[in-house]
């Protein structure tokens, strides 16, 4: 059975998404890309020389990876609408994460920004991806916006706190029709697993791999994680045990009754 | 309501007592809490912290690469001008000082620019004397200008200005600011700025949070080791950083803690800062405010600078002049290089990038873009 997730006329088999800040050396983050097999990078544009001058990241990000640029640093939906049309002028995909943050101490997104930005980028022709706090309304509304899909938080980036707004994460997974992936927290394999298995479409994974030990093989241990729990997830989780029948049921006299009058 | 109503609250206190109090249990609070009191900010200061450095250094280690990866980001300060009419008594350009005055003709400054821009640094630090007829706004703003040609951030390290006057600059293309406080205690603030503009404690104590109003990016605030003690310096200072953070959450706040190196004329400090202390002030802010972003310039040697990578330093000066016109140096005639400050890292651009990428960090060129 093939099982791909469809964005912006893409079919992505690796459902880890990756970021490209952190790491010590491009060339580790090279080959963590490589041997993970990873389809969709995202790299901050602040940090890419579109002159192409010295040394550039995209150097280091092999040609078939879906590059996904970023507007790390905007604080308003204008700076992000502006980021992302100066990424397509340079030559950079039509992929574009917004993320418009004014709080620099948890980093938490604006969704209000978010929402302004995508409904300008989307309607230019931009395969939009936002970065957002989870709450359905605002979801709803990036959705309305021409999101192509959305990326609620785990816990805030860096943290590696993992899924704390699991119940959050969940209402969207079920209620969004666009593919919901979760991006920032994430601190180990299990947590990406998490989501998953919880039936998101996909996780973005940062600071837990590149500042491992070794990034290539926290990459391949994520990677195989979010295979796991993908294929849980579609292999149809049985209820958990605290759901299970009891022993006793409730409900057993209404069948002694059928059998009396039988 | 400005930084200036929070410290007066410290102002009268007695800082020896203030230190020794502090118990270990606010240290050990302080390496296990994801957020850290004040109270916890002042122990890890204080000489009861002095055995657990190594503890707070692994916790700094910790938050750092959470927050800010392997990486450090390269920078190289430009001085405009030496012109100046402070009487600084720490500083080389202090108006006293019998020294050659400079200043940067626009054909001198795209000089500085191209060769500075061929190294592969995209982030300039523009820095001038206090010379308001010398090195007006307005000249400053036509060098900034020219700047933009060849840098991606351009941040300031000038006289403080008016707000109106950071955001004509913020038009001109500048999302940085540095100004340091050099001294906090108002009372040796007046005897280290005896005379000239600078001698207005409260109108540069303000000047960070004028220029956040002014849309200024980047703020960075710094104080100078060697003019107080250390321990309530560092404190002040990184509650001055908190209230920057906690008024402008929008703007990126950073802290320097540069060491007074010898300078043209006599000033001789009292207050011996040793590496070890300017350890536990690394750790203490890294722990206190995760997010600070933290400079260490070239007034540092080689190895020390090295050393403390990983304690927290998140931005580093790389190839670095404190002359005007050091970049060129054909421009220079001998004998004619009088430096604010002597420096004591003197590798180029490329000898930081080598060592960062040996000691496992990535060097960051380019971290900005404006749109």
């Amino acid at each position: 059975m093939s099982d791909h997730l469809n964005i912006g006329g893409k079919a992505i088999i690796n459902r880890l998404f990756i970021g490209t800040g952190k790491y010590a050396d491009y060339a580790v983050m090279e080959r963590a890309l490589k041997e993970a097999r990873i389809e969709v990078a995202t790299v901050a544009l602040r940090r890419v020389d579109i002159s192409a001058s010295g040394e550039n990241i995209l150097d280091y990000i092999p040609k078939d990876i879906i590059i996904m640029p970023n507007t790390s640093g905007a604080r308003t939906a204008d700076e992000a609408i502006r980021m992302a049309r100066l990424a397509r002028a340079g030559g950079l995909t039509n992929w574009i994460k917004i993320e418009v943050i004014q709080d620099n101490k948890y980093l938490l997104p604006d969704n209000l920004e978010t929402v302004k930005a995508t409904e300008v980028l989307a309607k230019e022709g931009f395969v939009v991806l936002p970065y957002m706090s989870p709450d359905l309304s605002m979801a709803r509304r990036l959705v309305d916006a021409g999101a192509s899909a959305i990326m609620p938080l785990g816990s805030p980036i860096g943290s590696n706190r993992g899924v704390k707004t699991r119940e959050l994460v969940e209402i969207l997974v079920r209620e969004i029709r666009v593919p919901v992936i979760v991006d920032a927290g994430l601190g180990s394999p299990s947590d990406a697993c998490e989501c998953m298995e919880m039936g998101c479409a996909a996780v973005l994974v940062n600071t837990a791999i590149a500042v491992a030990e070794d990034p290539v093989g926290m990459a391949k241990a994520f990677a195989s994680a979010v295979w796991a729990g993908r294929l849980a997830y579609v292999s149809g989780l049985p209820a958990s045990s605290a759901k299970a029948n009891a022993s006793s049921p409730l409900t057993g006299f209404l069948r002694d009754d059928v059998n009396k009058s039988a | 309501m400005s930084y200036y109503d929070t410290y007066l609250r410290y102002r009268e206190c007695d800082w020896n007592s203030l230190f020794a109090e502090p118990s270990e249990r606010l240290v050990n609070n302080a390496l296990d809490d994801e957020e850290v009191t004040v109270e916890q900010f002042l122990a890890m200061l204080s000489k009861n912290a002095v055995p657990r450095l190594e503890e707070m250094a692994r916790r700094a280690h910790e938050l750092t690469l959470r927050y800010f990866g392997r990486t450090i980001q390269l920078y190289t300060p430009l001085y405009l001008s030496n012109y100046c009419d402070n009487r600084c008594v720490y500083c080389g350009f202090n108006a006293d000082n019998a020294i050659s005055r400079k200043l940067l003709s626009a054909e001198d400054l795209e000089r500085e620019a191209s060769l500075i821009s061929a190294t592969g640094l995209k982030h300039i630090l523009v820095l001038t004397g206090e010379s308001r007829q010398m090195s007006p706004v307005s000249y400053i703003k036509e060098c900034i200008e020219i700047l933009r040609k060849y840098f991606t951030s351009i941040s300031i390290e000038i006289y403080a200005l008016t707000e109106n006057e950071y955001a004509e600059l913020v038009g001109a293309g500048v999302d940085g600011l540095t100004i340091y406080q050099e001294v906090y205690d108002e009372n040796i603030y007046a005897e280290m700025h005896p005379i000239g503009p600078k001698s207005d404690y409260r109108f540069r104590l303000d000047a960070p949070e004028r220029g956040a109003r002014a849309g200024i990016r980047v703020v960075n605030v710094g104080v100078l080791f060697g003019l107080d003690d250390w321990r309530k310096e560092t404190f002040l200072m990184g509650l001055h950083a908190k209230y920057l953070q906690d008024k402008f959450p929008d703007v990126e706040v950073g802290a320097s803690i540069p060491r007074l190196q010898p300078h043209a004329g006599s000033f001789i400090s009292t207050h011996v800062v040793t590496d070890a202390d300017i350890v536990q002030a690394i750790l203490a802010l890294r722990i206190f405010l995760p997010r600070l972003s933290l400079t260490i310039s070239t007034r540092e040697s080689a190895r020390f600078r090295e050393n403390i990578l990983p304690l927290g330093i998140t931005r580093m000066s790389a190839g670095s002049s404190t002359c005007v016109g050091g970049h060129t140096a054909e421009a220079i005639g001998p004998g004619e290089r009088v430096p604010q400050f002597e420096i004591s890292d003197m590798r180029d651009v490329a000898g930081i990038k080598e060592m960062l990428k040996n000691r496992g960090y990535q060097p960051v060129m380019k971290d900005w873009v404006s749109v």
